[in-house]
């Protein structure tokens, strides 16, 4: 397992380095400079201003710079939030967007996973029709208007809850729910898939004809079984929260990355694009090492160290 | 192997708390939220909670599309930062309700020699910066070579003093000393400034941002964490910001508080002005209606909702709206096709329709209610009049005309347009403005973002262009220079040389003599409007909904936009 590990950190920063390479490359082909009063600098004052952070030079040569203060941790600092260090801005953004997105996570598909039980369990009945209808408009309502108007009946219409900003857990409560409606949604339907087909296999009729009770044979044989694809797609699905939380953050305003994030690409803010993109890009890798290590531990057929490798 | 499984489940549960946990820690540890549950709650739930009981509390609850990017005012190039540094620093003269620049940190009106080359200003003694030091000559003459200083990177500094301030245009491009520029403390409380020539409108760029003073020791010794957080800077304006720290947990919120060693403070009448930042109208709008905030900006969707409410008021900006002409286009560089473009679009439509926020129909190059005459006071706008109207026979003929002498019944042209959802509703109606009434027109639009719009821009790349400007001191150069054809900023290739030679007269010859260089700027207009070398489209306003009870707010055309200095509440 440790073996296995380090050998997936070293891809990993392979991974990585390649990512950057390409973001930066990328990039730098973007029209326009991260100069913030374009319009109105003159040509040859902003040639002084490049020269002055070396965006004057050739692009090779910005980029061993580039990679070599990386290397050293150095994420540079922002254009556009003048002089503020990048990494104490993605140091302020992440655990928020990280408290947000591992809540919606891990309520939606706890939710998910209760309703997807109780609809294959209660296969055919009210319940099952009720799951899926809920489901489905999970995944069609897009969270921005589920969010639109929890802000509007919780918020505004019954005063229930904050109608924004970040910090208190009451403030955390519509973000999050926003959030988790999708992967709610999402797993719910794999789940209840899965168990309706796991629980009408053999083996589940043998278990059943040798007397285990029903709650183990739930529990204990067919749920396990059924959650090898739901950890399939919770590595899309954690991508997609992602760039949900870029929306709910902004509609709630939450003071997370998503708005470093599309700032900085809008503006051409070279050290935050790159410190952001590097960030998702790790978070990224990281998520899919879990769901393979998650793999092992729900189904002991898919074995990590791979033989003799 | 259930245990297993279990002990995932655990592991994740712990896990999340322990973020949850780091979250709340931190946040009553900056004790700048307010709201969990502490001492003073006023942060963002006074509002709700006391909007009604409390009547005449002296707090303003605001919120702000985006961060604040600087608060070092010689970096300083956006609304935002103005605003801020409008209501928490001071220079040497601040815009009254009337636009006229009044003495803030100097004693009395400037004295200037006779070339209008040398001012004199004295300053107040009894200003202090937030450490207790006083404010003095020095720390105006510290910021303003800091601004022109090419090791600084300053956008702005260069662009509000070269050809201002004496070697300000050399200093910048580093072929002369930085200690040469000409500003000069005479004595701890009189500032001597040189203009590289004279300047009429010096006055008012006085009170613009970049001409704000700054603290030597103070900077130099927080070296690049200077103005980074609330915490490392000074302040000798009315208000001192605290709590405002972009990479702090609660970077959203900031809160301005009244600064009692402030040398006016007995004018200032706001306790507090809590700001948080909020990018989504309707939020802005939930949060208004709930008595959270007392402003909240509007876009068209709401006007029709609130619009003859008492809370919505709409406000004109000095911000112009126009089609840009490349004159190198064969078919643009036909005057009478630029003359049927320009009169065939329904501009009152586009405001009342697609806006819908109070923009006004313009008609010239430069805005109403920004400059007057210096002799009647009458406004430029009014003086000019409307120099392009819509008229949609009148520009059928013009284009019947055109086709003729180009000789041919189709014209393809290009039109480079914004990205946000606006700009595109507003090109759609253009483009569909123009086919339809000019006949054998094709209008070919390209939606791109702004940074992309502006490359393409400075290259030359478009045929027509959608595009706007706002003023950046009180002058009608702040908008005329940029037509002649030796203007960095002339891209779209015109060359009118009776237009050149009215605009450089004015800004040389006739640059001590305010009413014929006023003039020329007038006849200038004129000539470019003759031309048609551009489409005027519109003058922004925004809407909002402005609680009644907030008064004394002053609207600034140019820096910040408002000025919460003599604001006040009365229930």
């Amino acid at each position: 397992m440790g073996k296995y590990i380090a050998k997936r950190a070293g891809y990993m920063l392979i991974t990585l380095f390649i990512i950057a390479t390409f973001s930066f490359i990328l990039m730098k082909l973007l029209p326009g400079s991260p100069l913030t009063a374009e319009q109105k600098v003159t040509a040859a004052q902003r040639a002084i201003i490049e020269a002055k952070y070396g965006l004057d030079q050739p692009i090779l040569i910005q980029y061993f710079k580039y990679i070599g203060n990386l290397v050293q941790g150095d994420l540079g600092v922002s254009f556009q939030l003048k002089n503020q260090p990048v990494t104490s801005i993605l140091m302020a953004g992440v655990p928020v967007s990280a408290q947000l997105g591992i809540w919606a996570l891990f309520i939606g598909t706890f939710f998910g996973m209760l309703l997807g039980l109780l609809a294959s369990i209660k296969h055919n009945t009210i319940f099952d029709y009720g799951a899926n209808i809920v489901s489905v408009l999970g995944i069609s309502i897009p969270s921005f208007i589920f969010a639109g108007l929890l802000q509007y009946f919780v918020g505004v219409k019954w005063g229930l809850l904050p109608i924004a900003f970040w910090g208190t857990p009451e403030q955390m409560i519509m973000p999050i729910i926003s959030l988790s409606i999708f992967p709610m949604a999402i797993s719910s339907r794999f789940l209840r898939t899965e168990m309706i087909e796991v629980l009408g296999s053999d083996y589940m009729v043998t278990a059943k004809a040798k007397g285990v009770s029903n709650f183990a044979l739930i529990f204990k044989h067919a749920l396990r079984n059924a959650l090898i694809p739901l950890i399939t797609v919770m590595g899309p699905m954690a991508v997609s929260l992602m760039t949900g939380t870029l929306v709910i953050e902004q509609i709630f305003s939450v003071p997370g990355l998503g708005e470093q994030f599309t700032r900085g690409v809008l503006t051409n803010d070279y050290s935050i694009i790159m410190g952001t993109t590097l960030f998702f890009a790790f978070f990224f890798i990281l998520v899919i090492l879990i769901i393979d290590l998650l793999y092992g531990i729900v189904d002991p057929r898919i074995r990590l160290a791979g033989g003799d490798d | 192997m259930k245990k297993k499984s279990l002990l995932l489940l655990i592991l994740g549960l712990v896990m999340s708390m322990f973020l949850v946990a780091c979250g709340g820690d931190d946040t009553s540890d900056s004790d700048n939220s307010g709201n969990d549950g502490g001492s003073d709650s006023e942060q963002d739930d006074s509002g709700s909670d006391d909007a009604g009981s409390a009547s005449g509390e002296q707090v303003l609850n605001l919120i702000e599309a985006s961060q604040i990017p600087t608060m070092d005012s010689v970096m300083a190039t956006d609304a935002v930062a103005f605003q801020w540094l409008n209501e928490t620093m001071e220079g040497l003269y601040r815009l009254d309700e009337n636009t006229t620049p009044v003495p803030a940190i100097a004693d009395g009106d400037p004295v200037v020699s006779e070339d209008g080359l040398e001012w004199t200003v004295t300053l107040r003694e009894d200003a202090v910066w937030s450490n207790s030091d006083p404010v003095t000559a020095h720390d105006f003459v510290f910021a303003w070579r800091r601004a022109v200083n090419p090791e600084t990177g300053s956008e702005y500094g260069p662009f509000m003093m070269n050809g201002v301030l004496k070697n300000a245009e050399a200093i910048s491009n580093g072929e002369a000393e930085v200690d040469t520029l000409g500003v000069e403390a005479t004595s701890d409380y009189e500032l001597k400034i040189t203009l590289e020539k004279p300047v009429p409108y010096f006055h008012s760029l006085l009170t613009f941002g970049t001409y704000l003073p700054q603290n030597e020791a103070f900077v130099t010794e927080k070296g690049s964490d200077y103005a980074l957080n609330s915490e490392n800077l000074l302040y000798n304006g009315p208000f001192v910001l605290t709590e405002w720290n972009p990479t702090g947990e609660n970077a959203n919120q900031w809160t301005l508080v009244k600064n009692e060693d402030y040398w006016d403070k007995d004018n200032v009448k706001l306790e507090n002005i809590n700001v948080s930042i909020v990018k989504e109208t309707s939020t802005g709008v939930n949060l208004y209606n709930t008595g959270e905030i007392d402003r909240a900006g509007l876009s068209a969707e709401y006007v029709a909702q609130y619009a003859g409410t008492e809370d919505y008021r709409t406000l004109g900006e000095a911000v112009l709206f126009y089609l840009k002409f490349n004159h190198d286009n064969e078919f643009l560089s036909n005057i009478n096709v630029r003359k049927a473009i320009a009169m065939t679009i329904g501009k009152q439509g586009l405001v009342d329709v697609i806006l819908a926020n109070g923009s006004l129909v313009s008609n010239g190059a430069v805005p109403s209610s920004f400059t007057s005459h210096p002799d009647t006071g009458e406004d430029f706008r009014e003086i000019n009049g409307d120099l392009i109207v819509e008229d949609k026979e009148a520009a059928k003929e013009y284009w019947a005309t055109a086709l003729e002498e180009l000789g041919t019944d189709t014209v393809e042209l290009g039109y480079l347009g914004g990205d946000s959802e606006v700009a595109q509703e507003m090109d759609a109606y253009i483009k569909n403005q123009l086919e339809g009434n000019l006949e054998g027109l094709t209008v070919e639009v390209t939606s791109v973002p702004f940074e992309e719009r502006i490359s393409r821009d400075e290259n030359s790349e478009y045929d027509i262009q959608n595009s706007g400007w706002g003023p950046d001191y009180l002058d009608p150069s702040t908008w005329l220079n940029m037509w002649t054809s030796d203007s960095p900023y002339m891209t779209m290739n015109y060359n009118n040389e009776e237009y050149d030679t009215l605009v450089h007269e004015a800004n040389n010859e006739l640059i001590t003599d305010l009413t014929a260089r006023y003039e020329n700027f007038l006849e200038a207009e004129k000539v470019l409007m003759e031309d048609a070398a551009i489409a005027p489209l519109y003058q922004r306003s925004r809407a909002y909904l402005w609680r009644p009870s907030v008064k004394g707010v002053i609207s600034n055309p140019m820096g910040a936009d408002f000025t919460y200095k003599y604001a006040y509440i009365e229930e």
